[in-house]
């Protein structure tokens, strides 16, 4: 690196230089340009320039410029050197000023690589790809959004992935020092603490003054991030420090990033649990997030095959297989029923597998496993609590807690399993997990006899659309980057799901505006490994977000988005419909669609994506149709374009 | 032979019309300006929000007592809501709608 034998200029000083420079060469100009702040009345009306005006902005200076300061060592160059050295590879974002100084540097300094900029046309896109990057990648986009209103924009999607434990690394442009904000916007931009928007949701963030402070809180940020429970982390970038000069003496070091290590259950509490687990009749297994990486899955299905125990999956993450013959998903209320122990790993709500709430006016919580059943919950949420939201869930009280990562705990439970197993016990477990292997084969064919009712149904059914677009992928190296709850979670219910990449869950905060800039950070993660990435997309989801068209065909992002196009926010049809019943006066179809409907009219999926510069077609309303139209698409996406389906869907 | 079979197949297929009662192109609308479809499906197949309403629904005497009192998270539908002349029509819509063929027939869903 080369270093500056210039005296450190701060922006002031390069402001007013400047300043200076401009006010010598378009001395014309009625609106002085100046480091103080404008008067902002000037403006409320456009004027058209005077031809003096326009001369002088388009003339050559004929007086040299005096007291022109140029920075040679940029705080935003080691900025980005230390986000080259946490391996960042993309810098999601919209552009604003408060980090023009690390854009700049992204691009000149680092040459647009590692990390690349990826614009986005909503702050709350670019976290939300930020998440979806994160669940395929196993590590954080870097996320750079403008001041105040950036983070205000945001704000949604880092709580989705504060809930979903993705970790996400945002940078919030800001000017700390009143004196170097120029004019009313910057103060508009600005605040005296960036990070308090979004503080409960989020697991650290810091405000460094220096560059010896960033790089270390930058470093520091990371390994946050990325310890388990996984979450988003901010640090705020003060634009004096990144487009001010590094100051002499200041050495660019910057810290290293450790092996970061993974909280385990402590070694007690994991030798009673493994003894349950062998003495058991009939252990199930729960989990939501434990597959923190691909290792996670691999030892699920060891655990669940040394113990014959069966596993529900309530995937937040690709967890388990879901043709696994102990795969007990499908049959989870009589599973959990059945059990004498239930072990959560990293479940997001363990009241809520043992118990139904009712569902009319008021919750009556009931019991749905027998008495004597033992609980057992390994989960790294418990690690980490915040007050004020609420998405931990109702209290359960469970017999063992074991606060730590499921993933980095479960090479010691397996081991203390394999100890404690005697041949009585393994031909026990071999019977058992006969018996769920039977359930399961059962199950599946349920499920395949419950996809073909309405299986040629115009509108076309949920089913039908998961299956058409199973047969065109199934011999690629596809991933599912959308969440298939909205259509009744038919892929997961269907498709041979085994590798780790090959589902990512949806937003952990149920927010929506989620799917569609997820699908796509994912989708960014996928191209490199040459992976299929799908999705399902759900309508009212992509009307949130429907920017991210553009930046799919801007940066070519390979992506085949088959529209989930019920018309409406339906479920909220379906809340409208259930107070008016529990009111005693119902209501028409016709009233239910006041304020629901996405229709009157309905709008053009496919001119949209078109108009974005993806190539698309649609609608389409009979399902025989859609192979040849998913065959399309893929040939473009495997092309390394977009491309979008939009079909005329059943509700759910 | 095969007007024989043609002629037995029309009179079981008039005698199962006739043990639904109902309207089955009013139960259609009906169907629709309920409601029901929106958990259950335009046909009845029910999903991740809904049961499983069709082919081969529950009798409409059935029908009429889950709807007034039903389970779950479904939603109690009184007289005051929906007659029982309307469900009676309901159910004969959903009495008409015909089975699919066996999934193992079906070879998107053997894959």
């Amino acid at each position: 690196m080369a270093k500056s034998q210039t005296p450190p200029l701060a922006r002031r000083g390069f402001l007013k230089g400047a300043a200076a420079g401009a006010a010598a060469g378009a001395a014309a100009l009625v609106a002085p340009v100046s480091a103080e702040p404008q008067d902002t009345t000037q403006r409320t009306v456009a004027v058209p320039p005077t031809a003096a005006q326009r001369a002088a902005e388009n003339a050559t200076p004929a007086v040299a410029i005096e007291n022109i300061q140029i920075v040679e060592r940029p705080g935003a160059d080691y900025m980005v050197d230390v986000f080259k050295s946490l391996g960042f590879e993309y810098l999601f974002a919209t552009p604003g000023s408060s980090f023009r100084g690390i854009h700049e540097s992204v691009i000149n300094h680092g040459g647009n690589h590692d990390p690349e900029f990826i614009t986005f046309m909503h702050e709350e896109c670019s976290v939300a790809a930020a998440n979806g990057y994160a669940k395929i990648e196993g590590k954080p986009a870097l996320v750079c959004a403008h001041g105040t209103v950036g983070i205000q924009h945001a704000a949604m999607a880092i709580y989705n992935a504060y809930c979903d434990q993705a970790p996400a690394f945002i940078i919030a442009g800001n000017i700390a020092d009143a004196a170097e904000r120029r004019g009313r916007v910057e103060w508009l931009h600005a605040a005296q603490d960036v990070a308090a928007t979004v503080r409960d949701y989020t697991k650290w963030d810091d405000n460094p003054g220096s560059l010896t402070h960033f790089g270390e809180s930058a470093v520091r940020g990371y390994q946050v991030a990325m310890t388990a429970p996984t979450m988003p982390v901010l640090l705020a970038a003060d634009g004096v420090l990144q487009e001010g000069e590094a100051p002499k003496e200041f050495d660019w070091r910057i810290p290293k990033l450790p092996k970061i290590s993974q909280p385990a259950g402590d070694s007690a509490a994991v030798a009673e649990l493994a003894q349950m687990l062998v003495a058991a009749e009939n252990p199930v297994i729960v989990t939501s997030r434990s597959a923190r990486t691909p290792a996670g899955l691999k030892l699920l299905v060891e655990l669940a095959e040394l113990t014959g125990a069966g596993v529900i999956d309530q995937q937040r993450r690709m967890n388990f297989p879901t043709r696994h013959p102990l795969n007990q998903t499908q049959r989870s209320r009589a599973t959990v029923a059945n059990a004498d122990l239930i072990l959560g790993l990293e479940v997001y709500d363990f009241f809520g597998v043992v118990h139904t709430l009712g569902g009319q006016v008021n919750v009556v919580p009931r019991s749905i496993i027998k008495p004597g059943t033992k609980l057992v919950s390994i989960s790294s949420s418990d690690l980490f609590y915040k007050s004020n939201y609420q998405n931990f869930q109702r209290f359960e009280d469970v017999d063992i807690s074991i606060p730590a990562d499921a993933e980095a705990t479960l090479p010691a439970l397996i081991e203390a399993v394999k100890r404690l197993l005697t041949d009585d016990r393994k031909q026990a477990i071999q019977t058992r997990a006969a018996k769920l292997a039977q359930a399961n084969r059962q199950a599946l064919e349920q499920t395949r006899t419950a996809a073909s009712y309405a299986w040629d149904a115009s509108p076309v059914s949920t089913a039908r659309l998961s299956a058409e677009l199973w047969a065109q992928i199934k011999d690629q190296d596809w991933s599912l980057v959308s969440d298939p709850f909205w259509v009744s979670n038919w892929p997961l219910r269907l498709w041979d799901f085994t590798k780790h990449y090959q589902f990512i869950g949806g937003a952990g905060g149920e927010g929506v505006g989620y799917l569609a800039p997820a699908a796509l950070g994912a989708a960014i993660a996928n191209k490199k490994h040459g992976r299929l990435s799908v999705s399902i997309q759900s309508d009212g989801d992509l009307m949130m977000a429907n920017g991210v068209l553009w930046t799919a065909a801007h940066h070519r992002i390979p992506l085949l988005t088959v529209m989930h196009n019920n018309r409406a926010y339906h479920q909220e049809i379906m809340q409208l419909q259930r107070v008016a019943n529990q009111h005693n006066r119902g209501v028409d179809i016709d009233k239910c669609r006041i304020g629901t409907e996405i229709a009157n009219p309905n709008i053009d999926y496919t001119m949209l994506a078109k108009s974005m510069g993806v190539q698309a077609e649609g609608p389409i309303s009979d399902p025989r149709d859609l192979s040849a139209a998913i065959q399309r698409g893929i040939r473009v996406v495997k092309g390394g374009d977009p491309y979008l389906i939009d079909v005329i869907t059943q509700p759910r | 032979m095969i007007r024989y079979f043609i002629i037995v197949i029309l009179i079981a297929s008039s005698s199962l019309v006739a043990q639904s009662p109902g309207n089955v192109e009013n139960g259609k609308r009906q169907f629709v300006k309920l409601g029901c479809y929106t958990c259950h499906g335009y046909q009845g197949q029910g999903g991740g929000a809904g049961a499983k309403l069709a082919p081969h629904p529950i009798s409409v005497t059935n029908l009429i007592a889950y709807v007034r009192r039903p389970a779950g998270s479904m939603p109690p539908f009184t007289k005051k809501v929906v007659s029982d002349e309307v469900l009676t029509d309901v159910q004969a819509y959903l009495a008409s709608i015909p089975a699919p063929p066996p999934a193992k027939d079906i070879p998107l869903l053997n894959q």
